[in-house]
């Protein structure tokens, strides 16, 4: 097999709804019985000792601090992002995490912050959570957070019209927002938890995989359930296959209800066993996650030190 | 539209990633510790209640085959022991077991159950160091599926008049097992509870690689209180097992193997009063159609054929792929043989263990040999092996043939044969062009097909978009030459009763 490192290669050559539906007709089938199995089966892994020291690094360097609240401040963001340079004060040797973030008014203030330190920032938009407005809006709204500086995009995408078989709509949306991205990283949400079948899963992620995205994103973390092992497994076969049908690796990021250090490594193993070292890094796997970073840090003393610390210990940003 | 990203752009915010280092993530080793099993020098014969001494003063050793170390000796029962087995059983019979209400049966049977939960981990590290297999499956399937199989049919004990209408079912007496050595205790828990239910006694004989779990198996009914010779134990090879099986007081014989000691078996039965069960070989097809869902069918496939190192006779050892995405298929197959984990079965994520024996690695050898001379293309993942036991490389064959011996085979190993079909009449065709008939798999997203298919297979089981699962409640058994009769459900009862006074 050739690698053709262009994202068009497996579309239909004039792009209709119509075109558009029978593609991804053709995307393979999911069982949804035999992937919670495979799942399962993979969280059987038993990760002990330097192997997990080594997972619980990289899954904080790997995080996408965030905070998406309707009460985030300034403050509340400089001190998250004083926290995500370096999570641990007591211990310098724990790496930063790869990125906040954060709602489109607070991206400045996390510029300001991070500036300097390879953190990157990123930021929700196209209208998040729901991203129920016209695409002029959503496209304007993505112009403006690239301008105010932020490194990764996170946007929505159009769940209405997928579900409604719209897919035309759905491409078109992401084609559009990643074109009004310019350098900053796209990174698409599918919202797994509306779109509820692996199936759709799949289908979705194909769909933002050819439109562009940089990454692929499970959740908004508004809608339960957010990440789920099986969609990240639907996820991770989609990225797989599109790499070998056209040369382009895209990165995955599964997003919310991801809190304690052993979901993490779970996360880990499925995609360790799924896509392999090429994407064990940063540049092709985030965790978007608010309380997960002190369990892992906690975990990580723990290793250290053969004693589990009191939370007061762990700073609260 | 027109497609915004081009070629040269893709590339372009590409270039910093590139550099970007890989991390390399080993899993460490993950030892599950064999501090909670105590194994002792030499196991005796298991006769009317204990332990008892060969009278043919022999033993033999049972080896790790993931060291080839000793782990015990174990005691070779000759016609004399057998015979003593099979007296012990017929006096424990006689003297109540059989006419026991069956609500006082199911208690010892509860008994036994709960225990089995209690030591499962122990079993489960024995099951391992005896056997093989890797520790995640025999903690997380065998075991499990032990105790399912005593408290399932425990239940059945008290019921039995209700089981089949019409019929006043009645124990057989003295029943004969003979078991393989590629699930030790869950085999005999498929022969033992079923038997014991019904009001039987059992002489079982297990594997000669494997008797350690049977023996401490015998432990437990003894601290469960089953009376004396409901249960007996003679560890032994084929001659041993041949003096079960021919012993005149033996009412039923309950076989699980190979299908040629099977037909020697039957034979040698023949024209005697007793029943017989048979659970023999089988070269399962596995049937993937264009419109399976492919990334699962492959986890199907790699459990049907690696699954207990491919130790398993409903083991999906033929590989039936659809033509038009045959190339696909094998491709996506091969990339994930390169994730499977051969080695230590302690290790907790070992997925491929060690072959059972020196002497079955030698028939794996010989017919994965005869596969390459026929001219089938061979395909091993790269693999670090341990320096000593028994092992073998995760195995694929394609361009395989009809008339190649590892298309008719039984090799009972981590090999499998993968052939391409155009319709589904020929798929069927060919999935029951064979002699056994135990297992099939089909993989479609179409339900009306998988009827289809199902109606015409001829195997004791199809699974359709899944594979290797079982329930105590689920009937198991085969066609043609893989056997007769049906172990598990309702249907396992019937082969350890018969109709009060007369035939059934």
């Amino acid at each position: 097999m050739t690698l053709t490192p262009t994202r068009q290669a497996i579309l239909p050559d004039r792009l209709t709804n119509s075109t558009l539906t029978s593609f991804l007709r053709s995307v393979p089938s999911v069982d949804e019985v035999a992937v919670a199995e495979r799942v399962a089966s993979l969280s059987t892994r038993s990760i002990k000792r330097e192997s997990k020291a080594h997972a619980l690094r990289m899954a904080i360097s790997m995080m996408d601090l965030t905070t998406l609240e309707g009460m985030d401040t300034p403050g509340k963001v400089i001190q998250m992002s004083s926290k995500a340079v370096r999570p641990d004060p007591t211990d310098p040797s724990i790496p930063s995490v790869a990125a906040v973030c954060v709602y489109p008014a607070m991206v400045p203030y996390a510029r300001q912050a991070v500036e300097g330190t390879g953190v990157k920032v990123a930021s929700v938009a196209t209208y998040f959570p729901s991203g129920q407005v016209d695409i002029g809006l959503k496209v304007e709204e993505t112009r403006q957070v690239v301008e105010a500086g932020a490194d990764e995009i996170d946007m929505v995408i159009n769940r209405g019209a997928f579900l409604s078989g719209d897919y035309f709509r759905v491409f078109d949306e992401i084609v559009r927002v990643k074109e009004a991205c310019g350098d900053a990283h796209l990174k698409v949400i599918l919202e797994t938890g509306e779109l509820q079948t692996l199936d759709n899963v799949r289908r979705a992620s194909v769909l933002a995989m050819a439109a562009g995205a940089d990454f692929i994103k499970t959740s908004t973390g508004k809608v339960s359930p957010a990440a789920t092992l099986p969609a990240t497994l639907v996820m991770l076969e989609a990225i797989r296959d599109f790499w070998a049908a056209t040369g382009v690796k895209v990165g995955m990021k599964p997003a919310g209800g991801i809190r304690t250090a052993k979901d993490a490594i779970r996360y880990l193993v499925v995609l360790n066993e799924t896509l392999g070292e090429e994407w064990m890094s940063p540049d092709w796997f985030r965790i978007g996650a608010s309380s997960l970073l002190n369990d892992v840090l906690m975990q990580i003393r723990w290793l250290e030190t053969g004693r589990y610390q009191s939370a007061d210990y762990f700073t609260k940003d | 539209m027109e497609p915004q990203t081009t070629e040269n752009t893709e590339v372009a915010s590409r270039k910093a990633d590139v550099l970007a280092p890989r991390i390399e993530w080993e899993y460490v080793p993950s030892r599950e510790s064999t501090d909670i099993v105590e194994i002792a020098d030499r196991y005796d014969l298991f006769i009317g209640g204990e332990f008892r001494k060969p009278k043919s003063g022999k033993y033999f050793p049972t080896v790790d085959p993931a060291t080839e170390e000793t782990l015990a000796e174990v005691a070779e029962a000759g016609p004399d022991d057998v015979d003593a087995a099979v007296a012990a059983a017929r006096a424990a019979f006689e003297d109540g077991w059989g006419r026991m209400p069956g609500s006082e049966r199911a208690k010892y049977i509860f008994r036994i159950a709960r225990m089995i939960q209690e030591r499962s981990r122990e079993l489960a590290v024995l099951e391992t160091l005896d056997g093989g297999k890797p520790i995640k499956e025999s903690r997380d399937v065998d075991l499990p599926q032990v105790a399912a199989n005593f408290f399932y049919y425990a239940g059945w004990a008290d019921k039995l008049e209700y089981a089949f209408p019409g019929f006043r079912p009645e124990p057989l007496g003295v029943a004969g097992q003979v078991i393989p050595w590629n699930f030790p205790l869950l085999m005999l828990a498929w022969k033992v509870a079923p038997a014991l239910a019904t009001g039987n006694t059992v002489v079982l004989k297990p594997a000669e690689t494997t008797p350690l779990t049977a023996l401490v198996f015998a432990e437990i009914t003894a601290e469960a209180g089953l009376p004396p010779g409901v249960f007996n134990v003679v560890t032994g090879a084929g001659e041993t097992g041949a003096a079960v099986v021919g012993h005149p007081d033996v009412d039923k014989v309950a076989f699980t193997g190979s299908t040629e000691v099977g037909k020697l078996i039957q034979s040698q039965v023949a024209g005697t009063r007793k029943r017989l069960t048979l659970e023999l070989g089988g070269k399962a097809a596995h049937v993937i159609f264009d419109d399976a869902p492919i990334d699962q069918a492959i986890e199907g496939v790699v459990n049907g054929i690696f699954f207990n190192q491919g130790h398993v006779c409903c083991a999906g050892s033929r590989l039936f792929v659809q033509e038009n995405i045959h190339d696909l298929f094998v491709d996506k197959l091969k990339a994930r043989l390169a994730t499977l984990r051969v080695g230590d079965p302690l290790d907790k994520n070992t997925d491929v263990g060690a072959i059972n024996s020196r002497q079955q690695l030698e028939k794996i050898r010989q017919l994965v040999e005869a596969g390459v001379e026929e001219g089938a293309e061979i395909y091993q993942p790269q693999c670090e092996l341990p320096d000593r036991g028994y092992w073998f490389v995760p195995t694929l064959f394609t361009g395989v043939s009809q008339s190649h011996r590892i298309a008719q085979e039984e090799i009972f190993g981590p090999v499998l044969s993968i052939m391409s079909f155009r319709t589904p009449a020929e798929a069927v065709e060919k999935a029951n062009n064979t002699p056994y008939g135990l297992s099939a798999g089909v993989w479609t997203s179409k339900g009306s097909r998988i009827l289809w298919m199902a109606d015409r297979m001829k195997a004791g089981v199809v699974w359709a978009n899944t594979y290797n699962k079982f329930d105590p409640a689920s009937p198991f058994g085969g066609y043609k030459e893989s056997g007769f009769g049906r172990e598990g459900g309702r249907h396992g009862l019937l082969n350890y009763v018969k109709h009060a006074g007369g035939r059934p």
